[in-house]
């Protein structure tokens, strides 16, 4: 999911990547990573468009992601967002502004307490449903723009900055249970911008039915203090590759759905022929106001829409992504189309020994 | 809408043919590290069917398989994905096996 847009500040993002630096430096001056244990860098690379309404927008981004791991145990890990957004001035003014944005999506440092228990600190993204954690990063994600209640749940910047357990309670062949439980600070820094709150995630996995459900919540304890709660649940049927995801969320003052699925044929040589390539995809969604009081990002009325979706998945980890989305509300119905191009890059930070 | 409102579909459009032109060149998609860094013993195919399932269990879930990577960080790789989907040691142990075959 692309950041809000900022102008950009050269001295103000320096100050505030300065803890980033930090960390790089402690890892720099640890003893290189032995074989397999080497620190890596992944990411992504892509060229989005959106016209939204008529108005087309530009963004070139980059999502790198750092993991290093420190000993046996430890885990250091955090992803950044650095973008370019061209879009039109508006206002009956032709031509083009823009606006850049740097900026860290999370850095953690992640202690793997026991076979069942994760302990994490620093600057984590909110585990409430699953889109934040798992499909927010833009060589993952189906479509270049997030669900409508995206945001709920997710106390405005998606990321928490405090303390965090996770693990997977109960795992065997048949089904595991997950957790995760959370406690954040209030914190204005730029970079670590978070609000203070605590919620956790649990969810029930069917390994051979390939079927998650599970549930949310999380509470702010700022400002106006409100509850959301979340649910989910995924079905990607074992030897297809069909994918349904759907998500839940409702919040004092607005609620919302999401359910999307996605194809990709093995029918006329495998999912690495010219057929198997593509990846239709449908997303439909809904979101329902409350009351009138508009602070969780979602659309101020009753929102439907519906996304479909034309992936291409190339060699060399390159993905197209297209869709044509139909919005309809009382406040009037538009169309949304997009095209992008994602890269995704892996390799070691350094050459290990 | 204007001719620019299309403009960037039309790009993609253009350049489709040549991409997937290029795709069509069969490649192999392969998930495994490269072979720097072998396990003492080849996997059997009892460990290769689990892995292959704690892959697909797992991680791509979410996301594509990456066309490879350097042995070097298939540790990292793996412990990685511990934390973010929580595998068991287990789970862990055999698909780090997997990943180095």
């Amino acid at each position: 999911m692309l950041q809000p847009k900022l102008v950009f500040r050269l001295s103000r993002v320096a100050r505030s990547a300065r803890p980033f630096g930090l960390a790089l430096v402690m890892l720099c001056a640890a003893r290189y990573g032995i074989a397999q244990n080497t620190p890596l860098l992944s990411g992504g690379i892509g060229f989005f468009t959106n016209t939204n309404a008529g108005n087309t927008s530009y963004t070139p981004i980059i999502e790198p992601l750092l993991a290093a791991p420190i000993g046996q145990h430890f885990l250091i890990e955090s992803r950044a967002a650095i973008l370019e957004s061209f879009f039109p001035r508006g206002g009956g003014r032709t031509g083009y502004d823009h606006s850049y944005f740097a900026g860290l999506t999370y850095l953690q440092g992640d202690y793997i307490a026991s076979s069942h228990l994760t302990l994490v600190g620093g600057s984590f993204l909110i585990p409430f449903g699953t889109y934040n954690e798992r499909l927010s990063p833009i060589w993952i994600s189906n479509f270049q723009d997030g669900p409508l209640i995206a945001n709920l749940g997710l106390l405005s910047t998606g990321r928490g900055t405090g303390g965090m357990m996770r693990g997977s309670a109960i795992s065997n062949h048949k089904y595991s249970i997950d957790y995760a439980a959370y406690f954040s600070s209030r914190v204005g820094n730029e970079q670590f911008a978070s609000e203070r709150s605590f919620g956790g995630r649990t969810s029930l996995y069917l390994k051979d039915q390939r079927l998650e459900a599970g549930l949310s919540y999380n509470r702010s304890l700022q400002g106006t203090q409100e509850n959301f709660y979340g649910m989910h649940v995924w079905w990607e049927p074992a030897d297809t590759a069909f994918r349904l995801r759907s998500e839940y969320a409702r919040g004092h003052h607005a609620q919302g759905y999401w359910i999307e699925a996605d194809y990709r044929s093995q029918a006329f040589g495998g999912l690495n022929s010219f057929v198997g390539r593509f990846e239709p995809l449908i997303r439909l969604q809904q979101t329902f106001r409350r009351d009138t009081i508009v602070s969780d990002g979602l659309p101020p009325a009753n929102t439907q829409r519906v996304d479909f979706g034309l992936d291409y998945n190339l060699p060399h980890n390159t993905r197209i992504l297209t869709s044509y989305a139909r919005q309809f509300s009382s406040t009037g119905n538009f169309n949304v189309w997009e095209t992008g191009i994602v890269y995704r890059f892996l390799f070691p930070a350094w050459k290990g020994k | 809408m204007s001719l620019k409102h299309f403009l960037p579909g039309l790009v993609v459009l253009v350049a489709m043919p040549l991409l997937l032109q290029a795709a069509t060149q069969e490649h192999p998609s392969t998930i495994k590290a490269d072979a720097k860094h072998p396990t003492t013993a080849p996997l059997s195919p009892q460990q290769e069917e689990e892995g292959d399932r704690i892959f697909k269990q797992n991680c791509s879930r979410c996301h594509n398989a990456p066309e490879g990577f350097s042995s070097n960080i298939s540790g990292t790789v793996v412990r990685h994905m511990r934390v973010r989907v929580s595998l068991s040691r287990h789970e862990e142990e055999e698909l780090l096996r997997f990943l180095n075959p």
